[in-house]
């Protein structure tokens, strides 16, 4: 029973890892913009497929397409933030979230039509088998893919924190208007942000296909999730983004494993609900 | 919301951008493009004459058109209604396959032990030919019920098959009851349908009930033959429609085979992660696995079972191990699961009428027949069949020949003894599933133990050492 029980938790702190690298990307984007990305578990998807067809096609590992992945999508997310998001920027409110949901649309189902509705998984590659220590098995991709995020979550951090670039962004975070004023140039970190949110959620991508099914409808439940990740570290914030991931996958581990697993989304959802009744701004948010 | 907008969030695919117009009512849609292009040639020559000739000449030739249809040969219209758009159209258009096939068989002269294969058409009516019209459900019971009413009303057809989906056979089926119109159905799998008290539905493939209790007598039978006991069984299912049902017959049978219920676990199948199920499973240590997924769930299931590495002696499935898309996917990981089946292409060895429908197969749409294709094709040779004794087209004496229907088993390509209905509930009696295995990533026959191309591997290997 106690081996179960670190089991539990150890699969928990995993999958909450990968929640907590896909729910930064989103949580930056929102901060900056104070836009709700609803495409981001297309970006997901598109992560996952691109990890899957440089492996299906020329042979190369996902753990070597990872950058491959995050240039791939940083420019995506560029570009599409360059023609498509900054247009509606001016816009009503409306209009910003009807962008990103029509988007999310498109994307999925241009997946469908290339890429059929399929299902896919590759096959074992360098990141494959598991670990037993103890009674507990630890799956080498999902181990992997952990530390890719706390490395992705650092390194976000000390970006934000320490370099001029990041610096700008956390201010533009802040105050756009006093940005401005301060001569930073909020339309590129905007698109940077764009960028940077898209890419780091590519990476999430090419981890995820290391382990998990690969369909063109995928980012819809990883993308529920990662709102609720979000809004439960508090819109905006890297930290409180990678802290929820964790407390969502253990709650949800834990959850499924003590009560009924058809309840354990319902038990992630309602701890949410007690956190923003008593923290509305979430664990992090200011 | 809006991730969920395709709600079959399960069945392999989805989204499908081909329109089928052209299948349904064909004939009138060629009038109508007919009718335009003469119409577009009067533009062109701008005349008032000359259109109002031509509209004169393209009503003659709708009427010689239809003319000549009506004076054709005796033809008998069945209706079939199919998901041939929208999230499932993939497995309607299997199931369509399979159905048209028949009707050539029937209409043609074909060298098969087959009911009217050797005859061209009905020879009973002349040599009546049966005329296929489809409608599309779209996978929605409402459609289903309407297009229903459309067939019967408009297009007049003499009996109706379809609909795969459970949910929408249970519609169609209340408006043919309510028409008092024949309803064959060999695709769809809920217990409920034949228990209804319904006098126009007859089904000829087995029920969910009767899958699980096949499971049962196969460890029955298996504990008898390999002197191996099996005490403890888990049961998982997803907990939508599907599931629960299959669930609740899994419990039903395991108390009356006598068998101890270690685990009832039920999840949504639509999971990010399902370790905590496995977790559960894992602790409750049962002999035997009873799981009934979709197929996303199955997927995960099976690499989850390996990483966590849950050892039962024998896992026993569901639906969503056999969709075509589940073994390319886990590949080698699917090896030594059981699946319950209606159809597999190695019975063929035993029944060589398999091997010769699946070349037919084959050469008209370049594929092997599936389990879905197998399972459809059966309906239409039962309504022939019984139409054929008849000897008229009128529903109660179609629903009195369907009740005296005893086809052998060995005009049929399952293993089963034959067809013929229960007189209360209509369901065929001699219904039986059977089970597969998968042995070096291939469906393999492995019960009915006389059906079986090789035996069991039993209990199930470790997953080290594979």
């Amino acid at each position: 029973m106690p081996d179960q029980l670190l089991q539990q938790l150890a699969d928990g702190l995993l999958i909450g890892l990968m929640y907590s690298l896909i729910a930064i990307g989103l949580t930056l984007i929102w901060g900056v913009m104070n836009i709700v990305n609803f495409a981001h578990g297309e970006f997901l998807m598109l992560g996952m497929f691109t990890s899957f067809w440089l492996f299906t096609l020329y042979g190369i590992d996902p753990i070597f397409s990872i950058p491959i992945c995050f240039v791939l999508m940083f420019v995506m997310g560029m570009l599409i933030y360059r023609f498509i998001v900054s247009k509606v920027m001016k816009g009503p409110m409306l209009a910003q979230l009807v962008v990103t949901f029509g988007l999310s649309i498109f994307i999925a189902n241009l997946a469908v039509y290339f890429w059929t509705p399929d299902f896919r998984l590759l096959p074992p590659t360098m990141l494959q088998g598991t670990w037993q220590i103890g009674g507990v098995a630890l799956s080498i991709p999902k181990v992997a893919a952990s530390l890719g995020s706390v490395i992705a979550s650092v390194c976000m951090f000390f970006f934000l924190k320490r370099t001029k670039t990041g610096k700008a962004i956390l201010a533009t975070e802040m105050d756009r208007e006093a940005a401005l004023l301060m001569g930073i140039n909020t339309e590129r970190i905007n698109s940077l942000s764009f960028g940077i949110g898209a890419a780091l959620v590519g990476v999430a991508g090419a981890f995820l296909s290391t382990y998990y099914y690969i369909y063109p409808q995928v980012g819809g439940l990883f993308g529920t999730i990662a709102f609720c990740v979000v809004a439960l570290g508090g819109f905006g914030s890297i930290e409180g983004a990678f802290i929820a991931g964790i407390l969502v996958g253990l709650a949800q581990t834990l959850g499924g494993f003590y009560f009924d697993p058809s309840y354990k989304y319902a038990i992630v959802f309602m701890i949410y609900l007690i956190t923003i009744w008593i923290r509305p701004q979430g664990l992090m948010g200011w | 919301m809006w991730y969920f907008l395709s709600d079959e969030a399960h069945s392999r695919r989805r989204i499908h951008f081909i329109s089928l117009y052209g299948t349904v009512e064909p004939f009138i849609s060629k009038l109508g493009t007919e009718k335009n292009m003469s119409r577009r040639k009067n533009v062109m020559a701008s005349k008032n004459c000359t259109r109002v000739l031509s509209v004169a000449l393209s009503l003659l030739l709708i009427l010689f058109f239809s003319v000549s249809a009506q004076s054709q040969q005796k033809v008998i219209k069945i209706g079939a209604v199919y998901p041939l758009t929208g999230n499932i159209a993939s497995t309607g258009l299997d199931c369509k396959r399979g159905v048209d096939l028949a009707v050539d068989i029937i209409n043609g002269k074909y060298d098969l032990d087959l009911p009217l294969a050797k005859s061209a058409g009905l020879p009973n009516l002349g040599g009546a030919k049966i005329e296929m019209v489809y409608a599309d459900t779209k996978g929605d019971p409402k459609n289903g019920m309407s297009e229903a009413e459309r067939l019967i009303t408009s297009e007049n057809v003499v009996a109706m098959l379809g609909a795969y989906q459970s949910a929408v056979t249970k519609t169609a089926s209340q408006i043919t009851e309510r028409l008092r119109i024949p309803y064959v159905c060999s695709d769809s799998s809920s217990p409920t349908l034949t228990e209804r008290g319904f006098k126009y539905f007859f089904r000829v493939s087995p029920h969910d009930d009767i899958f699980a209790r096949d499971q049962f007598q196969f460890l029955k039978d298996l504990e008898k033959k390999t002197g191996q006991a099996v005490h403890n069984i888990a049961v998982l299912y997803e907990n939508t429609e599907f599931g629960s049902n299959a669930g609740k017959a899994y419990k039903k049978y395991a108390a009356e085979f006598g068998y101890k219920v270690v685990a009832d676990i039920t999840y949504t199948a639509n999971a990010t992660d399902v370790t905590s199920e496995v977790g559960k499973l894992i602790v409750s240590k049962p002999d035997v696995l009873m799981h009934a997924s979709y197929i996303t769930d199955a997927i995960l299931f099976t690499k989850t079972f390996k990483e966590m590495g849950f050892q039962p002696k024998g896992i026993m499935t569901m639906a969503g191990y056999i969709e075509p898309g589940y073994l390319p996917s886990v590949k080698a990981d699917g090896n030594y699961i059981i699946v319950r089946s209606t159809f597999a292409l190695d019975l063929a060895k035993k029944k060589p009428l398999i091997g010769k429908v699946n070349a037919l197969f084959k050469k008209k749409y370049g594929i092997d027949m599936s389990e879905n294709a197998a399972r459809s094709f059966m309906a239409p040779f039962v309504l022939a069949e019984a139409i054929n004794r008849a000897k008229s087209t009128a529903p109660e004496a179609i629903v009195k020949a369907l009740h005296e229907t005893d086809i052998p088993g060995s005009q049929t390509i399952y293993p089963w003894k034959g067809i013929k209905f229960d007189p209360q509930t209509n369901q065929n009696i001699y219904a039986r599933g059977t089970l597969v295995q998968i042995l070096n990533q291939e469906y393999v026959t492995i019960w009915p133990f006389d059906s079986a191309s090789k035996p069991v591997v039993w209990p199930f290997p470790a997953w080290k050492g594979r």
